[in-house]
This record gives structure tokens, C-alpha cells and sequence, in this order.
């Protein structure tokens, strides 16, 4: 099985973890990424996520189906959470279970770089110092073009 | 009659211009202030509307980093646009 979701509220992991276990999967991999205290040297207060709701639904969905596609694993599950975040809280969670443990770690990693790249989500944060909030690129993006839309 | 009607009615048509629903995130949606808009516009691809846009609100966003999605699938800015579209510019995004 592989599914996709969107949540505003906090992710259950647990629930979550239930489709990945299998008699056939000897390894589980799972990742999880949350709300980091500081970009660069600016400390990180909150985070607010903004999503564009039915094409990240779309897109999700053919991330996981491609990495069904792409790996020899047997279950794959992404959760993006959106909305407002604080500082530790659980941003996005990925697992796959698979027979061998190569194809769910190389999975989970495919996973969250195409969700970086892929994904119509949005990252706006909030600074300890009272500067100005900025939206953020993440890596993929052209270097020199954080904050500029 | 008939015939003049539908003459009428075929020159209404050609001169109808095509509506492109658009909507903006994150930094274009707080720059423009809106969350969405309907475009009646004889642009034809997402490229043409992008630089009606820029002129029309004086955006100096660099259309490098810019990516237009129509429908909800990530498109090309040269693909030819139909009425009823659904167009998005898609900033740099920054999920997980």
C-alpha cells in the first residue's frame, strides 16, 4: 500500500505506522522532520506551512506511487503537516517497510529529497529576534533566491 | 435570421476572451494582496500571463526560481492555455 496526506493537526504516528507493518517486511525505515531552533545564525521561533491543497494531494500521491515503482518495498506513507508550527514538532513523516533494508532506506531518502522538490508547500519563518518574518527556499532552489517570493 | 444569429453568435465567440482562473502562495499571494483571481486575458501560454502580470502589478520577481503549474500538474510556460484553466506560479518550495 502507499498513501499520501495533508494534516493542519499534529501527525499520529502511530496510526500511521500500522500500514507499514507486514509478515513479509523485515525492515522498517522511517524519517521524521521537524521544526528546527535556528536557521543560520537567526533563532526560529515558529514556522508557518502553506500549502496549495489539491495539487500537493496530486503530487504527493504520484511520489509515493513512483517510489512503489522505483524500489523493491512494499508499503509507503508520507504525511506533510501544514499550518502553524512550533519549534520540535513533527513537520513531515515518511515510512517504508520493505523485505530487505537497502530498498526502504534508499526509499526514505528518495521520498523526502522529491517532496523538497516536488511538493506545492510553502515555509515561513518566524525569527526570536523579532526580524522580519521570511519565506524560505529549501536547497533545491537556485542558490541566492531565499526569500525573494 | 437564423443565419444572421448565428453569425452574431460565432463573432461573440472569437471576440470572448479566454478566463484563466489563477491562484497565488506564499510570497506572490502576500505581494498581490489576493489569494486568487479570474483572468480574462488573450495571453496564451503561462509565460504571456506571467509578464502581463509583472506589468500590470510592477513585479520584479526573478522568473528563474518561478515555476507555473496548470491544472495541478507541474507545466511547461510555453504550453498553450484553454479557457477554464487553472494556472498557478510556483515559487521555490520548501516542504519536509
Amino acid at each position: 500500500m502507499q498513501m499520501f496526506d495533508l494534516t493542519e493537526s499534529e501527525i499520529d504516528v502511530a496510526a500511521w505506522s500500522k500500514i507499514l507493518a507486514d509478515d513479509s517486511c523485515g525492515a522498517v525505515v522511517t524519517f521524521e522532520g521537524r521544526v528546527r531552533n535556528h536557521h543560520d545564525d537567526l533563532g526560529v521561533e515558529k514556522l508557518i506551512y502553506e500549502v496549495y491543497p489539491e495539487m500537493a494531494m496530486r503530487q504527493g500521491q504520484g511520489i509515493v506511487d513512483e517510489a512503489m515503482t522505483r524500489f523493491d518495498i512494499t508499503h509507503t506513507v508520507c504525511v506533510h503537516r501544514h499550518g502553524e508550527l512550533q519549534v520540535g514538532e513533527l513537520a513531515v513523516w515518511i515510512g517504508v517497510s520493505s523485505a530487505h533494508r537497502a530498498a526502504a532506506f534508499a526509499a526514505c531518502a528518495w521520498c523526502i529529497d522529491t517532496i523538497k522538490e516536488r511538493l506545492p508547500m510553502w515555509k515561513k519563518e518566524f525569527y526570536t529576534d523579532g526580524s522580519d518574518p521570511r519565506w524560505v527556499a529549501c536547497h533545491h532552489a537556485p542558490a541566492g533566491t531565499a526569500g525573494k517570493a | 435570421m437564423n443565419r444572421l444569429w448565428n453569425i452574431l453568435k460565432e463573432a461573440n465567440r472569437n471576440d470572448s476572451m479566454p478566463k484563466i482562473e489563477i491562484k497565488y502562495f506564499a510570497g506572490i499571494r502576500e505581494r498581490l494582496n489576493r489569494d486568487s483571481e479570474t483572468l480574462e486575458t488573450h495571453a496564451s501560454t503561462p509565460r504571456e500571463v506571467w509578464k502581463e502580470l509583472c506589468e500590470r502589478e510592477s513585479l520584479d520577481i526573478d522568473e528563474s526560481v518561478i515555476r507555473a503549474a496548470v491544472n495541478e500538474e507541474f507545466g511547461d510556460w510555453e504550453a498553450p492555455l484553454q479557457d477554464g484553466d487553472i494556472l498557478v506560479f510556483i515559487p521555490p518550495v520548501a516542504g519536509g
